[in-house]
């Protein structure tokens, strides 16, 4: 294989990763793909095209998409102020950003929804003011934010901690404004792992299951979100069709998750190009 | 001054409003009927076959995940290949799979009417509604990790260092000990913590694939959603505390290492 | 606890890791894969049978959504005995998993359901909406929580209860029926995934007017949550419900456990096991006479022609059930 890099490792480390994904991870979800094709086209487009199926695809990618964006920008915002900013209290807060991997899906989705439901501490205050947030798009955008938040500020601290002060303060001397060294210094720097925290935040949001059911309601059209459909479709021992709506959100996830990554490449390409 | 207040504020009010407070939600309810009946709820016969499958599940996804990690971003930020996007993006899969699909693959695989199933069944091997199956979920749900947190550290920081090392005559094993170990062993300490706390907390894909038999194949996080059927919330929370209560100590531990290692500077 | 026995419960994870690879041995043991409902019930009734049969058995028992755990056993979960909400269930593991005859309904007393129940109607203290009965769920402002026929057992159970009425008084006209379940489903604000959820939603959350349930959780929960108060209606109507038994053939055959596991679900139909069963609030079904109120309760052969038909023309993919939340009904 072409590479460039003359490091040694690349055979042993290459060859070890790729074996480890085509047994955990493409093999067993090409199975998915295997199934679904017992369906013929027809049948095939008309499980994933019901209007149901549809209207459940735009609930998780608009709230999905809202919820990464919350995350990337509160995330980046949060993990700099637990590295940088020193305050009592602060490794408490480090640690409380865990808790949405630490904590079973389905305890948060009850834990939030008790809380944001309508006789709940902040949920009684929203609704009071018009703003209903469990059983509504917007309790499955908090409850996705919540799922998502520590891939943002996990994968931003590693870098933050990793830049090192004095190089802003040279530049300060140096005679950059604040802006310029927010723009040449902490962006270029920082923008790999934001780009890589949203794009994780953004595909796990498009699969969660647990603790979506407990907050949206689940009505159909409305608040019905694409892993509910899946179990539905299990529930009548239809194999064939869950398979077919979990290909379609798995190829969706992909797409997605390609085009980021790609970005990524193609940006630390032109930062590089621009170092040099 | 000014922005440094505005900065803490941000984060106390996000991290409040999204975690502390759905947080204080669950241990106010653990300690509803007092500390007695919190405890009582831990040592439950049931709880500790569910914790020991827990930490079982934890013990052997948690080095998958490092040896992993540590390969896959060595290949990914190391060298130049084609096809990296999309390598990268087959380690970012199992994030974006729904638990639900990533358990239902496996019972396609595995199950009496997967592909591999049959044949194992027959030869005495039971891998789905079974202990391998749930910690092969485990595995699924939370290897890439460390990888994740890896790849941009290391694109990041760049190879002149051990490019160096290169040059001065080290050997493949001497450069990553000695000069990357050092340089990513933050970013292998925070995928390791969030390795953990997803294999502990993992619900979705497990449920699937558990078969929820009593005191046998129920982890953690299933022994919570069978207690909160069964109307005891309290139970039901106290357990869920306890994974909290593990976040936290891990963190501690991070604290603890770091504090130790700025002092051995 | 003392450290021994802590000890004991971690090697026994680690046990059961090798067993599985290893096929097992030791005390025998007999696995009851079961629904939700039936948790405090099968705890006691366990014990009982322990005691009845005297040698050294370990019982184990699952719960889960009735459809998820046919599902599982379908899939390969080792089940000695299945006792869930409905035939349906059952006889998809007849069907698709080939795992018992197809006849399994007549290998027990009673089409092998040895204890029966109802749906109910549960409403908050004093009954603030006046609910009376089945018509008074489709009123506009009154708000039903049930949860989502597709995904769970009992909620087909309170679907069928509401079409039996419609049926009855409309004198079956079925499209007639089909607009009273429409509007009754309209009148609901969250679909929980599972039965439990919807009653916490009810009781927890305050969400809506009246809850559909099984009658023995209606009592349950009315125990369960005694501050809320909550009471019990008895509609003019209702369905009776028929959570059935069967023994896996395959699986005992396979395990040695087939006497033991027809043992344990006759035990079901002897007196202390329908004392039991009156005790946990569902209607036993052989000489114990039941606390529970007389209803007027039509079966599912009468309503809708046995459970597989009922499936296809009301749950299944673009059946009635669905049709109410097509875009552009009144629903969407």
């Amino acid at each position: 294989m072409k590479r460039v890099g003359v490091l040694p490792g690349f055979g042993l480390t290459f060859g070890f990763t790729v074996l480890w994904l085509s047994a955990l991870v493409l093999i067993p979800l090409s199975l998915l793909f295997f199934r679904a094709a017992s369906l013929n086209l027809r049948e095939f487009l008309d499980v994933v095209l019901d209007p149901r199926a549809v209207a459940s695809y735009r609930v998780t990618l608009f709230c999905s998409l809202a919820a990464a964006i919350v995350n990337a920008i509160a995330g980046p915002i949060v993990a700099w102020t637990l590295i940088r900013v020193h305050f009592p209290g602060r490794k408490l807060l480090d640690a409380v950003v865990d808790l949405p991997f630490a904590l079973p899906t389905a305890v948060s989705g009850i834990a939030l929804t008790a809380v944001y439901a309508k006789n709940g501490i902040l949920g009684s205050k929203l609704a009071a003011i018009g703003i209903p947030v469990a059983f509504t798009p917007l309790g499955i955008i908090v409850a996705l934010t919540f799922i998502g938040l520590p891939f943002v500020v996990r994968t931003m601290q590693p870098a933050i901690e990793d830049l090192d002060p004095t190089v802003e303060e040279a530049a300060s001397i140096l005679g950059a404004s604040k802006w310029q060294i927010f723009r040449r210094i902490i962006v270029p720097a920082l923008l790999p792992s934001l780009l890589t925290g949203f794009a994780l935040a953004f595909a796990r949001a498009l699969g969660e299951y647990g603790s979506v059911i407990f907050i949206s309601g689940n009505m159909p059209l409305k608040t019905e979100v694409t892993a509910l459909l899946i179990v539905t479709k299990l529930e009548q021992f239809d194999y064939a069709g869950a398979t077919a709506i979990g290909a379609v959100q798995l190829a969706a996830s992909f797409v997605l998750l390609f085009a980021i990554n790609g970005l990524q490449w193609w940006s630390a390409r032109r930062t590089e190009g621009t170092n040099a | 001054m000014m922005k440094k207040a505005l900065l803490i504020g941000f984060t106390v009010l996000f991290l409040g409003v999204f975690l502390v407070i759905p947080l204080g939600a669950v241990l106010a309810e653990a300690f509803r009927k007092g500390a007695g009946a919190y405890f009582a709820a831990l040592q439950d016969r049931e709880a500790l076959s569910a914790i020991g499958l827990t930490l079982l599940c934890t013990a052997i996804a948690v080095p998958a995940s490092v040896i992993f990690g540590v390969a896959a971003a060595w290949a990914v930020a190391r060298f130049r290949f084609p096809g990296k996007s999309l390598l990268v993006t087959f380690i970012d899969l199992p994030f974006a799979v729904s638990p639900v699909v990533a358990g239902l693959v496996l019972v396609l695989l595995f199950g009496m009417q997967g592909a591999l199933g049959p044949l194992m069944i027959k030869s005495g091997i039971r891998v789905v509604f079974a202990i391998p199956g749930i910690i092969l979920a485990t595995i699924f749900v939370s290897f890439p990790f460390v990888a994740r947190e890896l790849i941009p550290l290391m694109q990041e920081q760049g190879d002149e260092e051990e490019q160096a090392a290169m040059l001065l005559g080290a050997s493949g094993w001497q450069i990553f000990w000695r000069v990357t170990v050092p340089k990513i062993r933050w970013g292998i300490l925070y995928g390791v913590i969030l390795c953990s706390a997803r294999a502990m907390g993992e619900f979705g894909a497990v449920s699937v694939v558990s078969g929820h038999i009593r005191g046998k194949t129920n982890t953690v996080p299933l022994h919570v959603e069978i207690l909160y059927n069964e109307y005891n919330f309290v139970a039901a929370f106290a357990v869920a505390s306890l994974l909290v209560l593990v976040a936290l100590g891990t963190l501690a531990a991070k604290s603890a290492l770091e504090w130790k290692v700025r002092n051995e500077h | 606890m003392n450290l021994l026995t802590r000890r004991q419960a971690l090697l026994s994870s680690a046990a059961g890791l090798l067993s599985a690879c290893g096929g097992g041995s030791g005390t025998p043991s007999l696995r009851n894969v079961s629904y939700d409902p039936t948790r405090e019930f099968y705890q006691e009734f366990n014990k009982a049978f322990l005691a009845k049969w005297g040698k050294p058995v370990e019982i184990e028992q699952s719960h889960g959504g009735s459809g998820k755990q046919a599902r599982s056993v379908i899939d390969g979960l080792e089940a000695d005995v299945v006792t869930l909400a409905l035939a349906y269930d059952i006889d998809a593991i007849a069907k698709k998993g080939r795992l018992l005859p197809t006849n399994w309904q007549q290998r027990l007393p009673n089409n092998s359901c040895p204890y029966t129940s109802s749906i109910v109607m549960v409403v908050r203290q004093g009954n603030p909406k006046k609910i009376k009965d089945w018509d008074d769920l489709v009123k506009p402002g009154v708000q039903v929580i049930t949860p989502n026929p597709k995904t769970s057992g009992g909620a087909r159970w309170n679907y069928l209860a509401a079409w039996a009425y419609a049926l009855k008084q409309s004198a079956n006209d079925e499209s007639k029926a089909t607009d009273f379940i429409g509007a009754l489903f309209r009148n609901v604000p969250v679909l929980d995934s599972g039965a439990r959820g919807s009653t916490t939603s009810f009781v927890q959350r305050k969400l809506g007017d009246v809850l559909l349930c099984w009658e023995n959780e209606a009592y349950l929960a009315k125990r369960e949550f005694a501050a809320e108060a909550l009471e019990i209606v008895i509609p003019s109507m209702s369905i009776k419900a028929e959570p059935p038994v069967a023994v896996v053939d395959v699986m005992v055959d396979s395990r040695g456990t087939r006497d033991i596991a027809q043992a344990y679900l006759e035990y079901l139909y002897s007196d202390p096991g329908q004392t039991l069963a009156a005790k946990h609030y569902f209607r036993p079904v052989k000489g114990q006479t039941s606390t529970l109120p007389e209803m007027q309760l039509a079966t599912v052969q009468e309503v809708a022609g046995g459970w597989t038909a009922a499936q296809e023309k009301h749950f299944d993919d673009n059946g009635v059930f669905d049709r109410i939340y097509k875009p552009g009904s009144p629903a969407s």
